[in-house]
Order: structure tokens, then C-alpha cells, then sequence
């Protein structure tokens, strides 16, 4: 008789053991990227010309702040996802590969932060 | 890179290359390439909350012939991304696996890159 669950069975089999929310979140973020990144380049483009006033300007409405917020989340996550995968590739000593993917990711949240935390203030106007 | 110290059979001296894997590694690449342009978008995110000054330094920069040159790569590099992103998830759905729709689908965002690329850059110049 078998006392295990058949998920248990599942979990980690496979060579890698492990990768199915790396994969998902990758292709969750990248589809939220398409119109998002787009949006990106549009409104960079139509800020070319602006000067201080008027970039901050282009944070003013809550719905344009959150879709900002938005793109710098996507962006900054599938960024690390797919940095951590190029360190995992090319970094062949453990030690360097973990304090790689370590930077990598700590890096992302830190400028994700410091972006989330400006475009809250440029929105809010101070 | 063989750290065992035994001979490598010689591989991308020797494999023609095809579009196939040359589109590959240039997706990695251009998006290695965009995390840097991300760090500089950060940049220019953040001085838009500390004042005038910091951010008339990153317009500068931006506008130097330098500047100009790393944001029509960053361009490319997006719209390549985004591109070939987008077959990478008609992949991931199942669908262009056959050899001649992957070598048509490559061609394919080549040339919407290239293109895609053209038009922003003629509208940037027009503002």
C-alpha cells in the first residue's frame, strides 16, 4: 500500500527538479510587457521634447502613476528572471553562481523600489 | 570553458550558423542588453523626484551623440525582444515548431524589428 499522495509523488521529479513558476512568471510578465513596453516607448517618444515639469507632468493622473508602476514591476521582475537564467548558464562555480543570482535579484527589488517610491512622490507632487 | 582540462570538440567554429539559433542567442543578448537600459530608465525615474537639476543631467546625457546612439540600440534591442518574445510564446502555445514557419517567423521579426525601429526613431525626430 502506498502512503503517499500522488502529488508528492510528482514533486521534483525531472532533471531540474524545479522551474515551473520560473517559466510561468516569465511568460506572465513578458505578455504584460507587450502592451505595457509598447505603451513605454510611445510615451517616451511623446516625452522627448518635455522638460522637468512637463515629464512629471506625465505621472499627474493616479491611472497613468499605476500604469507606470506597473510596467517598472513587469519590467524589473521578468529582467531578473531572465538574469538569473544567464548566470545559471555561464557561471560555472556554485559559490559565484548563488552571489550572482543573489545580486541579481536584490538588485532588481532596489531599483524597483527606488522607481515605485519616485513615481509615487512625482504623481503625488512633491 | 572546460574546466576538467580535456580537449572540447570544436562547435561554434564549426556549425554553420542558422537563423534558428543566431535569433536565439540574439534574444538573450538584447535582453541582457535592455536590463542595462533598465537601470537607466531607473535612473531617469528617480531624478524626476529629486529636482530639476539631476534630471537636466540625465537629458543631457541622453541627448549626447553617445546617448543617442545606446537609445537607438536600446530600441532595437526592445523591439527584437518584443518581437521574438511574441514567437516565443506562439512556441510555448505549441504552434511554429515546423522547420520552414520557425525560418519564415524569424525573417518575420527581423524585419518588423528593423522596421518597428525605423518608424519610432522617424517619430522621435519629427517631434
Amino acid at each position: 500500500m502506498r502512503y503517499r499522495t500522488a502529488l508528492s509523488v510528482v514533486r521534483g521529479a525531472g532533471a531540474a527538479k524545479d522551474g515551473t513558476r520560473h517559466w510561468w512568471a516569465q511568460r506572465l510578465t513578458a505578455i504584460a510587457l507587450v502592451p505595457l513596453g509598447v505603451g513605454f516607448v510611445v510615451m517616451m517618444i511623446a516625452l522627448l521634447g518635455a522638460d522637468y515639469d512637463g515629464a512629471r507632468a506625465a505621472f499627474a493622473h493616479p491611472v497613468a502613476a499605476a500604469l507606470w508602476i506597473l510596467f517598472t514591476v513587469a519590467l524589473f521582475h521578468h529582467a531578473q528572471l531572465g538574469l538569473q537564467v544567464i548566470v545559471e548558464d555561464y557561471v560555472h562555480s556554485l559559490g559565484l553562481k548563488v552571489a550572482g543570482i543573489i545580486a541579481v535579484k536584490f538588485a532588481a527589488m532596489a531599483l524597483g523600489a527606488a522607481c515605485i517610491v519616485s513615481i509615487i512622490r512625482v504623481s503625488a507632487g512633491s | 570553458m572546460s574546466t576538467t582540462g580535456r580537449p572540447l570538440s570544436p562547435h561554434i567554429q564549426i556549425y554553420k550558423p542558422q537563423i534558428t539559433s543566431v535569433l536565439s542567442i540574439l534574444h538573450r543578448v538584447t535582453g541582457g542588453f535592455l536590463c542595462l537600459g533598465a537601470v537607466v530608465f531607473a535612473w531617469w525615474v528617480i531624478t524626476l523626484s529629486l529636482g530639476p537639476e539631476p534630471f537636466a543631467v540625465v537629458r543631457s546625457a541622453l541627448g549626447s551623440w553617445i546617448g543617442r546612439l545606446l537609445l537607438f540600440a536600446w530600441t532595437f534591442s526592445f523591439f527584437f525582444h518584443l518581437c521574438n518574445g511574441i514567437r516565443h510564446l506562439f512556441w510555448d502555445a505549441g504552434i511554429g515548431f515546423e522547420l520552414r514557419t520557425a525560418h519564415a517567423s524569424g525573417k518575420a521579426v527581423v524585419a518588423a524589428s528593423i522596421a518597428m525601429t525605423i518608424a519610432a526613431f522617424g517619430l522621435a525626430y519629427a517631434m
